[in-house]
């Protein structure tokens, strides 16, 4: 059992989409991201995703790749990220994912990372450059007990995304467009096409939306056809330019959860 | 093609051992599919070969020549030295065999826009000539460090009719502009074929690139049996991500010659600038595969040194990272000084001037003929000519 595909559920009984936030561990500034996201998930949040920094993003745009940056420039590894995580927990019930790149994980040590990351209170993992294929071979038995969230992208076929939602464990991850993180719709509704055609193959798991979108007309867009969205280099981009309470951060926040339940 | 006895790699999964793979965005996996399928139709079609042929003889100007170096030979007083002159191919180093093979897949594939990362800017120059001859639309990703150092080469690229887009993230060289180059292909990937420079990147570029530059082995395994009637005891290249190594390296595979690969040791492997990456990397995943890698102890990717933008790279071929393992070829490495020393050494001895990236490999000359015999043989890859490198040679000499 699931505790993030549970959380999931239980809030689309009551009819609501669920929106997961995605932020950088310690960025903007490291001593006050643990209030940043608390204050993320106090503000419509309905779980986050903590990325954790890697020297070459390939998956990422130019936003994250600058958070990844300023993170490492912190002093953010994945020590860091789990002691972060860790007060997050201290903090709220709500599902925490860790994602990043493959390399800092097999560096740790894969049991190892397993194992500190469900001790620190992580309910789940995406590692966007393990596809299926390397799946079996990176996620061994030790990651029994997270999730391991994998992605499917308007190029994948109808067959893998069979096999993809068999593997894929909390959600399946929708990436709207074929580009990288931040990437803008080119085309709204070929984006709705690929997300509609999503929902009628798969079987196990719940879909959340990510990439390309950026504010409450989005959200709204897309909440009909799946259960939930994910929002990434919009919250991350605006916190570049925020004030020292993230007001205006928290107010995009709120506005995308709004745009998801009207 | 399977030119070697008793050696199938990659496997199915594309794996060299426990090393390659396809560790990329799920967008990228259904275009890799795609390439390998009609990849596997191509090299099975003996039009597709005549036609490959018939460039690499008619436009590239191959078999490029096995050349007895007298003069080298000489200077050192042991064993016999031959060059293979991949110099001597058009465009001016080996990258023009990889170029070719791959627009053919291109124009198969149906693509019409095609991009490519460049370092020394061979690759990025081969690439720019193969879209110029078949008349596809050309962006090259380039290091802004890489910019400066190879000036000659970026103007070369415009004035064949491609983009050059310079990149200004990270250390700004060839890892920098290798991540661009598969971040413009996650965003256009329908249109779009990336012709990767090395042996490098997700399955099935590794083995691709291998089999498109197997032609320089091939060919001196002929010319070498011709000349000495029989096979070399050494064949010396350099390594960055490997592609002419491997192409020198590939046919020779578990014949009895001794392979030896030379790395970039920029200040020297005591130092943090070099990149070493199968001397003192380890097993990390890095830009699509699993392979040796310069990375801290956190797992963050090196910021490495070399004096050659084309061996300028924290990775290595996957394929490479096995041959270690194996011991199927020996990997050592050369200092920016030795480097230069050894081009100055080739020009005066020979008339050759060798790219940097090929200088590593006949540096490597000074450990390996001191324990070579008279009747021995040696061949050393001339990977490419050194034009392009003027400005750095003139520097570092200061003459």
């Amino acid at each position: 059992m699931s505790i993030i595909a549970d959380y999931i559920s239980k809030k689309n009984k009551t009819n609501e989409r669920v929106l997961s936030v995605f932020l950088t561990a310690g960025f903007p500034d490291k001593d006050s991201f643990v209030d940043l996201a608390l204050k993320i998930l106090d503000s419509g949040a309905d779980m986050l995703e903590i990325g954790f920094p890697f020297s070459d993003p390939l998956a990422d745009g130019p936003v994250i790749q600058h958070s990844s940056q300023i993170a490492i420039e912190n002093g953010i590894n994945l020590n860091e990220t789990f002691n972060l995580v860790r007060k997050i927990r201290e903090g709220t019930n709500k599902p925490l994912i860790m994602m990043g790149y493959a390399n800092p994980v097999l560096s740790y040590g894969m049991n190892k990372f397993a194992n500190d990351a469900k001790s620190a209170g992580v309910n789940g993992v995406i590692i966007p450059d393990v596809p299926i294929e390397e799946y079996d071979n990176f996620f061994k038995d030790h990651f029994v007990g997270l999730d391991t969230i994998l992605l499917i992208t308007p190029t994948t076929s109808n067959d893998r995304i069979k096999a993809i939602d068999e593997k894929s464990s909390g959600f399946l991850y929708c990436v709207s467009v074929s580009g990288t993180t931040g990437a803008q719709q080119k085309g709204k509704s070929t984006s709705l096409d690929f997300i509609k055609r999503t929902s009628l193959i798969t079987k196990k798991n719940n879909t959340l939306v990510g990439f390309g979108i950026s504010n409450e007309n989005d959200a709204r867009a897309f909440a009909p056809y799946c259960q939930g969205i994910i929002v990434g280099s919009a919250v991350i981009k605006s916190l570049m330019n925020d004030d020292k309470s993230y007001s205006n951060t928290l107010k995009l926040v709120a506005a995308l959860k709004k745009g998801l339940s009207s | 093609m399977s030119l070697s006895t008793n050696y199938n790699f990659p496997d199915d999964n594309g794996r060299f051992g426990k090393y390659g793979g396809k560790f990329v965005p799920e967008t990228l996996i259904t275009p890799l599919q795609e390439l390998e399928k009609v990849y596997n139709e191509l090299d099975n079609d003996p039009q597709f070969h005549n036609e490959l042929d018939k460039l690499n003889k008619e436009y590239s100007g191959r078999p490029t020549p096995l050349t007895f170096a007298e003069g080298l030979t000489n200077y050192f007083n042991r064993g016999k030295i031959y060059l293979k002159r991949e110099d001597l191919c058009h465009t001016g180093a080996h990258k023009i065999n990889n170029a070719l093979g791959q627009i053919l897949l291109a124009k198969k594939l149906g693509k019409t826009r095609i991009i490519a990362e460049t370092g020394a800017g061979q690759h990025g120059v081969a690439v720019a000539t193969v879209c110029a001859k078949f008349g596809l639309k050309c962006f090259i990703y380039m290091g802004e460090v890489d910019i400066e150092r190879q000036s000659l080469n970026v103007f070369r690229m415009k004035l064949l009719g491609a983009e050059v887009i310079p990149v200004s993230s990270g250390s700004k060289t060839l890892k920098d502009a290798t991540n661009e180059a598969i971040r413009d292909w996650v965003t256009n990937v329908k249109d779009t074929h990336y012709i990767i420079g090395s042996v490098v990147g997700p399955h099935p570029y590794p083995m691709i690139v291998r089999n498109f530059q197997s032609v320089i082995g091939i060919e001196a395994k002929e010319q070498i049996q011709k000349v000495e009637g029989r096979l070399p005891d050494y064949i010396v290249a350099c390594v960055g991500g490997g592609s002419n190594a491997i192409g020198i390296f590939f046919p020779f595979i578990n014949s009895g010659v001794k392979l030896i690969g030379v790395e970039a040791a920029g200040y020297g492997i005591n130092t943090s600038k070099h990149c070493a990456t199968l001397t003192l990397g380890r097993e990390g995943i890095f830009q699509g595969m699993k392979t040796y890698l310069l990375q801290n102890d956190e797992g963050q990717v090196s910021e490495v040194h070399s004096i050659s933008a084309g061996l300028d790279y924290p990775g290595v071929g996957p394929e490479h990272s096995f041959f270690k393992d194996e011991i199927i070829a020996d990997y050592f490495s050369v200092t920016d000084d030795e480097a230069i020393r050894a081009t100055e050494l080739l020009s005066q001895k020979e008339g050759i001037i060798p790219a940097l990236e090929s200088a590593h490999a006949i540096a490597y000359l000074n450990y390996l003929m001191p324990e070579t015999a008279k009747e021995e043989i040696i061949i050393v890859n001339v990977s490419g000519r050194g034009d392009k490198d003027l400005n750095t040679i003139k520097n570092s000499l200061g003459y």
